[in-house]
């Protein structure tokens, strides 16, 4: 009998794993007997918690019967503040989308120029190391403030923190390409123009594509905090409006899509880089 | 030809002259019975003659049939006639009420919480269009990003703490923006929440070394628990810790005990009960039976550029708010505000906050019909009050004209107005003296009542 493939034996694994947490976590979250005798009249004032000891955890049965409901209508309208989990997630892609598109248009050329020049990189050095540690909550009220259009002010602050990642892999890239690669460009009187382009650029795209998709992480993790802060749609929005009910079922849904739309978006960006990349 | 002449004169000039034929032309006649001085007549006649000629002229489109049937019947039977079929009484109140709102897509910012039940009702129940409007109920994440979205523009007008606008105002806690309230929202409609723990220590003068929770600085919420503290011979200042907490989060902490307690908005307080992680220490109108909670509020901008919408908008909450204050529609409210939508909350849980029978989190269902309750109007009294507050807790420093400031913000004389038009009785005055546990309060004499506080912070 030949041995079954590492991909196979890795899966098996996996799903051993998955099916002990939600065991554990079934066998946790199970209600108890009564907590306490109460008078009729008085439990059905009451929620479950109360009056049949049930965890307010939710169970991992609670939350797939309610993920199955959210999926079954994924793009209800109710009005402003009730939309299904299918249009709150477009929502959010899309800042994500506008927002790490303007970083884009300015982190890589600009990148670029600071990573041919030793100069201009010793100097905004500081700069970037500086703005680049702050969370995207700090900027929040700022920009508020200043934008005074929450809706933009969500776009913006994406911009703001997925640009750095993005502008400082740009510069390592520009500024590592291997000397000879250039020197060989020169004796061969290429243009400054023409050797950006046709020996710096393709020699620094895996670097500058691997800061890309650390930069779509970052504004996926910052859409939801946003969101929650600005409020009015999204998925951010959607976990803020679900606490607010206390509803920890559809908090934990929310969080399991959340997980998966960042997958799929680093995903994407895997397969451009795997495209950019070259064997030396 | 004037639309304001009279169509019921069925001997008034088809063509050119005027109508009494002593005149070359229309102008020349009015300007020659202008002199007349004829007295003027009340605005509601004047209304009544422009909605009848609208209806007669509706009616009979041709000069010519409408003098046949005039001359005919006579123009009173004509006019009683007419009346018979159009409410020419209702649709003159309705003309002369409401002028054209300047803006009928409003949007109108909202906590998720049982005070803001008149703001959110109006809006499934048909208030707002009853009035003319298309508002859309915006949730907001917290009263902070309400206070910017409204400043921003984003919203025409918003929920508010009561004491908000006054701190806007003022430029406590943001830039100084002239913020005005046309209405409370609602009066009473919170409570002083305990952890389960805590069952045996009732007395506040145990409470000492406890962490509490309050929604925000500029909030009733803060002052009437500071208030109940102080009276207990605690001071919140130094003896227990209080967090600013968004009410959600009060609910979270008070299970993982966090916070030892809090005073909250309702459904939050009674959210911690249905939970089983607290129970109802008092309810805040045993501290101060009829204060009042959350509030409407708009930017003076806002008033000055559309009156009319702010008119009509105050028109739909004062509906709303009389509409809530009756018991018997308790039960309806709760469902239609209960939805993802707008409160995003158990029916059972809202219920039993509007209904006032409620489980009280020790075994116990009690019955109180005002545990909240409606009653629009903005009492500048109530604002000296809260300023009296705001400068008792330092949150206001030095000399304030308590008087002018209320005057400012609280729009009593406007509302007044408005629910004489609607057939609501407004009170006379815009102040009034109350009590606040035994403690008589004076709105004429704030700096008196502050000085005569033992706890207080040193200014």
């Amino acid at each position: 009998m030949t041995t079954p493939s590492l991909r196979l034996r890795a899966g098996l694994v996996s799903i051993a794993l998955l099916a002990a947490f939600l065991g554990i976590w079934h066998l946790a979250t199970r209600s108890t007997a009564p907590v306490a005798t109460m008078s009729p009249e008085y439990a059905k004032l009451m929620g479950l918690t109360a009056t049949q000891g049930k965890s307010a955890m939710p169970g991992p049965l609670d939350v797939g019967a309610k993920l199955w409901e959210h999926l079954k209508r994924p793009f209800y309208d109710n009005g402003p503040n009730d939309k299904g989990l299918g249009i709150q997630l477009g929502y959010s892609i899309a800042r994500v989308g506008l927002g790490y598109l303007l970083a884009v248009l300015v982190a890589i050329p600009l990148g670029f120029l600071i990573g041919m020049s030793p100069l201009l990189s010793k100097a905004l050095d500081p700069f970037i190391q500086v703005l680049k540690p702050i969370s995207p909550l700090a900027w929040m009220p700022l920009a508020l403030y200043t934008i005074k259009d929450s809706s933009i002010s969500a776009i913006f602050v994406i911009f703001i923190c997925s640009i750095w990642p993005m502008l400082l892999n740009t510069v390592f890239g520009v500024a590592s390409v291997r000397k000879e690669w250039i020197n060989v460009a020169r004796t061969l009187e290429v243009g400054t123009l023409r050797r950006a382009f046709t020996v710096i650029l393709p020699a620094a795209a895996p670097t500058i594509l691997t800061g890309m998709r650390i930069s779509i992480g970052i504004a996926w993790l910052v859409i939801v905090a946003a969101e929650m802060l600005v409020g009015g749609t999204g998925i951010g929005y959607f976990v803020w409006n679900e606490w607010n009910n206390l509803s920890i079922t559809n908090v934990i849904i929310a969080i399991l899509l959340i997980g998966i739309v960042g997958m799929l978006l680093d995903q994407i960006l895997a397969r451009f880089t795997r495209m950019v990349t070259f064997p030396e | 030809m004037s639309i304001f002449d009279n169509p019921f004169d069925p001997d008034r000039k088809l063509r050119a002259g005027c109508a009494c034929g002593q005149h070359q032309s229309a102008a020349e006649h009015e300007q020659a019975t202008a002199l007349h001085c004829e007295p003027v007549e009340s605005e509601e006649k004047r209304y009544e003659g422009v909605v009848a000629s609208a209806v007669m002229r509706a009616m009979f489109p041709q000069d010519v049939a409408r003098r046949a049937f005039l001359k005919s019947v006579g123009a009173s039977t004509a006019l009683a006639a007419l009346s018979q079929f159009f409410p020419i009484k209702t649709a003159t109140e309705v003309f002369a009420q409401t002028g054209t709102p300047e803006k009928k897509d409003l949007k109108v910012g909202f906590i998720p919480i049982t005070c803001a039940t008149p703001i959110i009702m109006a809006a499934p129940m048909g208030f707002y269009a009853k009035h003319g409007l298309n508002v859309e109920v915006v949730k907001t994440a917290g009263w902070a990003v309400i206070r910017d979205k409204t400043i921003n523009k984003e919203y025409d007008a918003a929920h508010m703490l009561a004491p908000m606008p006054l701190a806007i105002s003022l430029g406590l806690g943001a830039n100084a923006i002239p913020f005005a309230v046309p209405a409370i929202e609602n009066i009473n409609g919170q409570g002083i929440v305990l952890a389960n723990k805590h069952k045996d220590k009732r007395d506040p003068k145990d409470w000492k070394g406890l962490k509490f929770a309050i929604p925000f600085d500029y909030s009733m919420h803060n002052y009437l628990l500071r208030y109940y503290l102080a009276e207990h011979g605690i001071d919140p200042d130094t003896d227990v810790q209080l967090r600013s907490v968004p009410p959600p989060e009060m609910v979270a902490n008070l299970r993982a005990d966090n916070i030892d307690g809090f005073l909250a908005p309702d459904n939050i307080c009674q959210r911690a009960i249905y939970d089983g992680v607290g129970f109802m220490h008092l309810l805040s109108k045993e501290i101060w039976d009829g204060h009042p909670c959350c509030s409407f509020a708009a930017s003076r901008e806002f008033i000055t550029t559309a009156p009319n919408s702010f008119a009509a908008l105050t028109r739909a909450i004062v509906d709303a708010t009389a509409y809530a204050s009756k018991a018997e529609n308790r039960k309806q409210i709760a469902e239609a505000i209960a939805p993802a939508n707008y409160i995003n909350a158990p029916v059972t849980v809202l219920e039993q906050v509007l209904t006032g029978t409620y489980a009280d989190g020790l075994g116990g269902v009690k019955t109180d019909a005002k545990r909240v309750d409606f009653d629009p109007f903005p009492w500048q009294s109530f604002a000296v009050w809260m300023l009296t507050q705001m400068k008792r807790w330092g949150q206001i420093k030095g000399d304030v004209d308590y008087k002018a400031v209320a005057e400012q913000v609280y729009l009593a004389t406007d509302t007044k107005k408005l629910m004489t038009e609607m057939g609501l009785s407004p009170p006379a005055s815009a102040y009034k003296s109350f009590t606040v546990m035994g403690k008589n309060f004076d709105p004429a004499k704030p700096e008196d009542y502050v000085a005569s506080f033992k706890i207080r912070k040193a200014s």
